[in-house]
């Protein structure tokens, strides 16, 4: 099953490469919602790690959005879609490869973004640096976890761009707030014991999600 | 257990869009071996019915078996070309057979593939981005893909579309020798004279049903024309 899920996800990262489609999005559209918060947070600069966090995630969900509209337009040109569920296989290998695309690109642009937040507003955070990753990582598991079924979802829709924030925003919706509180306490206070029960919660939604998103995946690309 | 002497069984078959109802009562039975045309104008159903059988969409009413199974289940012994071709065009063509052989669990390496490239006309092209082909290319590319796993049942939904005269007879020649090699095929089509000279049996959908079932023998290429003309006249 892995060696499926490996090359459905090989085959999307080599498009990217070749495209650049999604990453170049995304990385634009998140650095110029930096440039924007740079200028508004100009006030804030004394208690700036206590807002990094919101742009950080704004700036990461909205990208990710961006990249998750992206996620199955290759599939919608020439019926690819209709060539992969023609193979007997477990239609749930074809989101697990999906899921693992949408989630590398999103770290990618998440590792650029992260970099130009530190130079705007001139943070230094070498020590906080593995505690960061790890929310980004679970954050954006559970973000992608949703995301890649919703994006199937509204890929067949007219007005998908709008459809897919629309429908996505309010289920990672606690996801992103405990992702927000995690990278808050991480940035402000050196108690890593408080972030437990943020951890716990996205840990908890971001596996839920994935489990049901698995499961429902085969009735959603049905007609 | 005894095989069932149908390999294709369509008893009531049902699919409704809302209210529309693109099949009603729909009752079919393909024996091993045999080519079917299916006919029929824009909105018949045809592409419903293969869907179905392809095991894309799921029938409203009625039931649908493939070898005593669910086309669902059957997948493994069914290759489906639509004038779609599901080729990814931003890989090379050997990039494309490669996934699908992966994902069908094909124990292919390259220069068994570059072969299957070479079989449909390609040969020399198979590092080449297929988003540099034409269409004619693509479709040639489109049959190695969809019958990579060598499939007893061809599912061709107006196969012809887009293709050039060259095109069209590789075609012609390839069907006819899945179809000589024990292959079963549906194919919906258009185009009388082609869908006459390639398949044993006629079968005209109409209004969501078999409308006309003959057997080519039984019947001239004139004769069949005229009878299809009225049926697609009768709105």
């Amino acid at each position: 099953m892995f060696g499926k899920v490996w090359a459905v996800f090989r085959k999307d990262l080599l498009i990217e490469l070749r495209t650049k489609d999604s990453l170049n999005a995304m990385l634009f559209f998140g650095i110029v919602v930096l440039v924007v918060f740079n200028f508004a947070l100009e006030s804030a600069r004394d208690s700036i790690r206590e807002v990094v966090p919101g742009v950080l995630w704004v700036s990461f969900v909205f990208s990710g959005t961006l990249g998750l509209n992206r996620m199955f337009a290759s599939e919608k040109d020439n019926s690819c879609l209709q060539g992969l569920l023609m193979v007997p296989m477990d239609r749930g290998i074809i989101y697990l490869g999906k899921m693992m695309a949408a989630a590398v690109f999103m770290l990618i642009a998440e590792a650029v973004i992260f970099v130009f937040t530190l130079v705007f507003f001139n943070l230094t955070v070498w020590r906080e640096i593995p505690w960061l990753i790890l929310v980004f990582f679970i954050g954006t598991i559970g973000f992608t976890a949703v995301g890649t079924l919703l994006s199937a979802i509204s890929v067949n829709t007219r007005m998908r761009e709008v459809l897919l924030p629309l429908i996505l925003f309010p289920v990672v919706l606690p996801i992103l707030v405990n992702a927000v509180e995690a990278t808050r306490i991480i940035l402000n206070s050196a108690d890593y014991g408080s972030l437990r029960l943020p951890l716990t919660i996205m840990s908890v939604f971001t596996l839920v999600f994935g489990v049901v998103a698995y499961l429902l995946f085969e009735f959603v690309l049905e007609d | 257990m005894s095989e069932p002497t149908e390999l294709i069984e369509i008893r009531g078959l049902a699919k409704y869009f809302g209210r529309f109802a693109a099949l009603r009562d729909l009752r079919l039975s393909v024996r091993k071996g045999q080519f079917i045309a299916l006919f029929g104008r824009n909105g018949a159903g045809k592409t419903t019915l293969l869907r179905i059988l392809a095991g894309l969409s799921r029938a409203s009413a009625g039931t649908v078996s493939v070898h005593g199974c669910g086309p669902g289940a059957a997948r493994g012994e069914i290759g489906y070309l639509s004038h779609n071709t599901a080729i990814y065009l931003d890989l090379t063509a050997l990039e494309n057979l490669r996934f699908y052989a992966r994902l069908l669990d094909l124990p292919a390496d390259d220069a068994e593939l570059e072969d299957r490239i070479a079989l449909v006309g390609l040969a020399g092209r198979s590092h080449e981005p297929v988003r540099n082909f034409s269409r004619g290319m693509q479709q040639r590319l489109g049959i190695a893909r969809a019958f990579l796993h060598d499939p007893a049942i061809l599912l061709l939904d107006e196969p012809f579309t887009g293709l050039d005269q060259a095109g069209t007879e590789f075609l012609q020649n390839y069907l006819r020798g899945a179809h000589a090699g024990g292959r079963t095929c549906l194919m919906a089509i258009h185009d009388a004279p082609v869908g006459y000279a390639l398949a044993d049996r006629l079968v005209v959908i109409n209004r969501g049903g078999v409308a006309l079932d003959l057997a080519r023998g039984a019947v001239t290429l004139e004769d069949f024309q005229e009878r299809y003309k009225a049926l697609a006249e009768d709105r």
